[in-house]
């Protein structure tokens, strides 16, 4: 519109920038349909790497597995992060305010390794004082990872919804409850309705968050608990193969999907960026 | 009123004090403990002889005090992480710029393209830099191929291919907060600058960098504070020899069950990132 | 023989996607002109402001300045300044980093910069104040300083975007005065986009109503208040009253939407055409019904509603054919209650006939 001409190096840099983003990844969905062994190198298309992926039990089991904890995990997330992120928003400057805005952040930004092993090091703590106390044997598993995810996935939800919330015109609110609707009612028909993209968006955010973490599940799951991410990663500690790949193009499929999703949603909000 | 804000503080102040506050003050806990051979292979940092306490823990501390190659970890990730942040940000820059000046419905779109990679699985992008950078990989390929070189380089496990995994890894993180930064700036200002006789490259200079640059550090600090504690990519594609702290983190853990040494560790890294973050938080703030 | 325009616009045509912008405009600004493109939102007027500062370029049509085409000048070649609308301070530099910014893109030696930057902060009053950041000023402050930062590099031709349209009513007035006194004294034309005609008449040599990307009438205030060319500018400047009517054979027109009879000044329309006539609210007299006078150019009715403005009264009169006609009141003037019958009567040169 304005000054487009000026600054024109900016496309380039965006191209540039763009393309270095892209390029691995087109060329992993491109060779992920090479029949060759060997990654990354063409022996015609094939379908084979997915079907092997499809016939192998334990990827699957641990994709499955991998889906429920991120599903778990992103729903408690959703609740809590938005139950925070509207207590940071609303209530003003309550007692400890500056300590739970602290806990409900520290997770963005403490590195993943020293999450992981706090974690665990509080999970091992806590089935050292059940098994004393009550003699329950509790096992690390999937249960630990999902209460890992969902811790930071609250964190971003927090912020997501505090955002939201903070760009949200209040009048609105007052209006409803001017025109008779009681505390519930405004929530119900105005306030939700509002901030409904940013939940969307804090669940999508922290499913895949969990769907791709490595790190914290490595910490803090046990036998019992293999996520999808794990396996992956022992797999690629030894070398890359075209499952990986087949695996990335599907992964891919759903980014896409979810996307689209999105848009499609957010078309209908007349293309308002949420929390943006 | 009361009661109704007592219920939504109530679960989210219940799971922040057990699964951020309390984690954190057990591994300060840990920290000092001494090691053992037990499950979990710690013992209590005192140890009661004659009904008296005597201290016996610390040794986590005293070993990272003593063996100069812990703290040689945290000197290679802080030149890692740095390296990492100013090549996002050198990326990010005429990216940022080519996004806040596209047309607004376009905009969206571009932001996109830009988050998509972070949505499709961060260990397959990873995976396929290791089957690019391989011997007889891809980018060797198209290097002889270009009569660049005769025989295959050695990238792959090198210092090189740790940057750029880490750099692909974490571009994005640079281009949110100065794509942020530049479509909050008035573009009157830049007008107003090329009405004063500022070429483009002036108004660049004296307008929008100064401006935007709380958005720089920003982006800055949000690639730094994960790349000090990366722990896959260096292990997947950076040399054997590469020992970040994230790494040493990692083996002192689950090799040498060192539980203490470990969490000492992630103890000196947690105190070493809080001045970047409270830096980060306070850029946010403003 | 007339003096080289300072600013002349050629035929200049701009669309942004469906819409015409500008459509094909003409327009001239001699040397030290003080010229005011007067419009509402979407009538062009920023667009051409824009155009002549070179952020945007033109589809068709030339630009000239003092005779040279502009055409691929970038912005920062043209011997042209802008003050914006929002002024675009830049927030991180000082008041004196900012009306130097443009000395020091010139290259201008550092002792000449702190002399030209104090002349021009004392021509608004503002030394002293070389140290505070924007923020720290007064909108008065930044728009005077947003004016004297245009104005030191002396382009000949200087570019205002709704100058005062940011200040509050208070200071619109005295901020209008130092502009116009700033003007004659740098001799620099000044072109000046406004919706206000209130603003365009008082500091304005000339003003331009520009209506949908077309300029509609170019003139002196006096001449454009008076004698407005077409509905548009009558409606728009100063709420005339717009009569309807057909000429009579008697030279008279016949206006049945109010019920009246006007007689026009000069040549007499020929007979059986339609005719439409603006007549200023303020030139119409108010009487009791009592003493209705008959005849041309007068009209009885209700008196509807009646607004105190101080110095004036407006009043909306419900006349006999039932179109609402505006008058205005001096304020001494007391006026009978609101439902009363009225009657109105005006002179003959009062009736303006409109080309449309």
């Amino acid at each position: 519109m304005k000054a487009g001409r000026r600054f024109s190096s900016g496309r380039w840099g965006l191209a540039l920038g763009l393309g270095f983003l892209w390029a691995p990844i087109l060329l992993l969905a491109v060779y992920a349909f090479s029949a060759d062994r060997i990654p990354f190198q063409w022996g015609g298309f094939s379908l084979r790497w997915f079907r092997s992926l499809a016939a192998n039990e334990r990827m699957l089991e641990a994709a499955w597995l991998s889906v429920r904890v991120a599903a778990g995990a992103a729903t408690l997330a959703v609740l809590l992060g938005g139950m925070a992120g509207w207590a940071l928003a609303r209530f003003g400057r309550f007692r400890g305010r500056a300590l739970f805005g602290a806990l409900a952040g520290a997770p963005l930004v403490l590195p993943e390794v020293v999450t992981g092993l706090s974690l665990l090091l509080l999970f091992v703590s806590a089935q050292a004082a059940l098994e004393a106390f009550f003699g329950w044997q509790a096992d690390r598993g999937a249960f630990t990872v999902l209460l890992a995810h969902a811790t930071l996935g609250l964190a971003y939800a927090a912020v997501l919804v505090q955002a939201r919330l903070a760009t949200l015109d209040r009048s609105l609110e007052e209006a409803a409850a001017d025109l008779g609707a009681g505390p519930f009612t405004v929530f119900r028909t105005v306030t939700l309705p509002l901030i409904a993209p940013a939940l969307a968006a804090a669940w999508l955010l922290a499913f895949t968050l969990s769907l791709d973490d490595v790190v914290l599940a490595s910490f803090v799951s046990g036998p019992a608990g293999t996520t999808l991410p794990m396996l992956v990663f022992s797999a690629l500690r030894v070398g890359v193969t075209p499952e990986v790949n087949a695996i990335g193009v599907l992964f891919l499929l759903l980014a896409g999907l979810a996307a689209a999703g999105w848009w499609a949603l957010l078309g209908r909000h007349a293309g308002r960026a949420p929390g943006a | 009123m009361m009661a109704r804000r007592a219920a939504v503080l109530l679960p989210p102040w219940l799971w922040l004090l057990f699964l951020v506050a309390a984690p954190v003050a057990v591994l300060l806990a840990i920290a000092l403990a001494a090691p053992g051979d037990g499950v979990p292979p710690v013992s209590p940092p005192f140890r009661w002889e004659g009904g008296r306490p005597v201290w016996q823990g610390g040794e986590a501390l005293e070993v990272l005090r003593e063996e100069g190659w812990h703290l040689a970890a945290f000197l290679r990730s802080f030149r890692t992480a740095i390296l990492t942040a100013l090549a996002c940000l050198l990326l990010a820059y005429p990216m940022a710029l080519g996004i806040a000046r596209a047309r607004p419905e376009r905009r969206t779109l571009l932001l996109a393209l830009v988050l998509l990679p972070f949505w499709t699985g961060f260990l397959p992008r990873v995976g396929a830099w290791i089957g690019l950078l391989r011997d007889g990989g891809w980018v060797n390929g198209v290097l002889m191929g270009l009569g660049l070189v005769e025989s295959p380089v050695p990238l792959l496990y090198t210092d090189g291919a740790l940057l750029l995994g880490m750099v692909h890894a974490y571009l994005p993180f640079a281009v949110l907060p100065l794509v942020a930064a530049l479509t909050r700036l008035d573009p009157s200002l830049e007008e107003a600058a090329a009405d004063l006789g500022a070429s483009p490259a002036a108004a660049f200079r004296t307008v929008v960098l100064p401006l935007t640059l709380p958005g720089a550090a920003a982006g800055f600090l949000l690639v730094f504070i994960p790349a000090m504690g990366e722990v896959v990519i260096p292990e997947l594609l950076g040399p054997p020899e590469a020992r970040l702290v994230g790494r040493v983190l990692w083996e002192e853990f689950f090799r040498n069950r060192d539980w203490p040494l470990a969490a000492a560790v992630a103890v000196l890294l947690l105190l070493v990132l809080i001045p970047p973050i409270r830096l980060f938080q306070r850029l946010e703030a403003r | 023989m007339p003096a080289e325009p300072l600013l002349r616009i050629e035929g200049v045509a701009k669309r942004f996607g469906p819409v015409a912008a500008l459509d094909g405009l003409d327009l001239d600004v001699a040397p030290g002109e003080f010229l005011a493109l007067l419009g509402g939102s979407g009538s062009g007027k920023s667009t051409l402001l824009r155009l002549v500062a070179g952020f945007e370029t033109p589809d068709s049509g030339r630009i000239l300045l003092r005779g040279e085409d502009l055409a691929g000048k970038p912005p920062q070649a043209r011997d042209v300044g802008m003050v914006f609308q929002s002024y675009a301070l830049f927030p991180h530099l000082s008041v004196f980093d900012n009306v130097a910014y443009g000395l020091r893109r010139e290259g201008v030696a550092r002792p000449e910069i702190a002399r030209r930057v104090a002349e021009a902060l004392a021509m608004v009053g503002l030394q002293g104040m070389e140290r505070r950041m924007p923020h720290q000023l007064s909108g008065g402050q930044r728009q005077r300083v947003a004016l004297v930062r245009s104005l030191a590099k002396r382009p000949s031709l200087l570019l205002l975007d709704e100058p005062l349209g940011a200040l509050d009513a208070g200071l619109r007035e005295r901020t209008g005065f130092e502009l116009r006194a700033l003007q004659r004294r740098t001799g620099a034309g000044f072109v000046m986009v406004t919706h206000d005609q209130a603003e365009a008449l008082s500091l304005a040599d000339r003003v331009a109503v520009l209506e949908g990307g077309r300029l509609v009438q170019c003139d002196a205030p006096r001449v454009l208040y008076d004698r407005p060319a077409t509905r548009f500018v009558a409606e728009f400047l100063g709420g005339a009253n717009l009569l309807e009517g057909r000429a009579g054979a008697d030279g008279a027109v016949e206006c049945p939407a109010v019920g009246c009879t006007l007689r026009l000044p000069g040549a007499a329309p020929p007979a059986g055409a339609a005719v439409s006539v603006a007549v200023r609210p303020e030139r119409i007299g108010l009487l009791p019904a009592t003493d209705a006078p008959r005849g041309a150019n007068t009209a009885a009715g209700t008196l509807r509603e009646l607004a105190y403005r101080g110095e004036a009264w407006v009043a909306l009169v419900a006349t006999a054919g039932g179109q609402v006609l505006r008058v205005v009141l001096p304020g001494g003037a007391a006026p009978p209650p609101p439902g009363d019958g009225v009657a109105l009567a005006w002179e003959d040169g009062a009736n303006v006939v409109l080309k449309e």
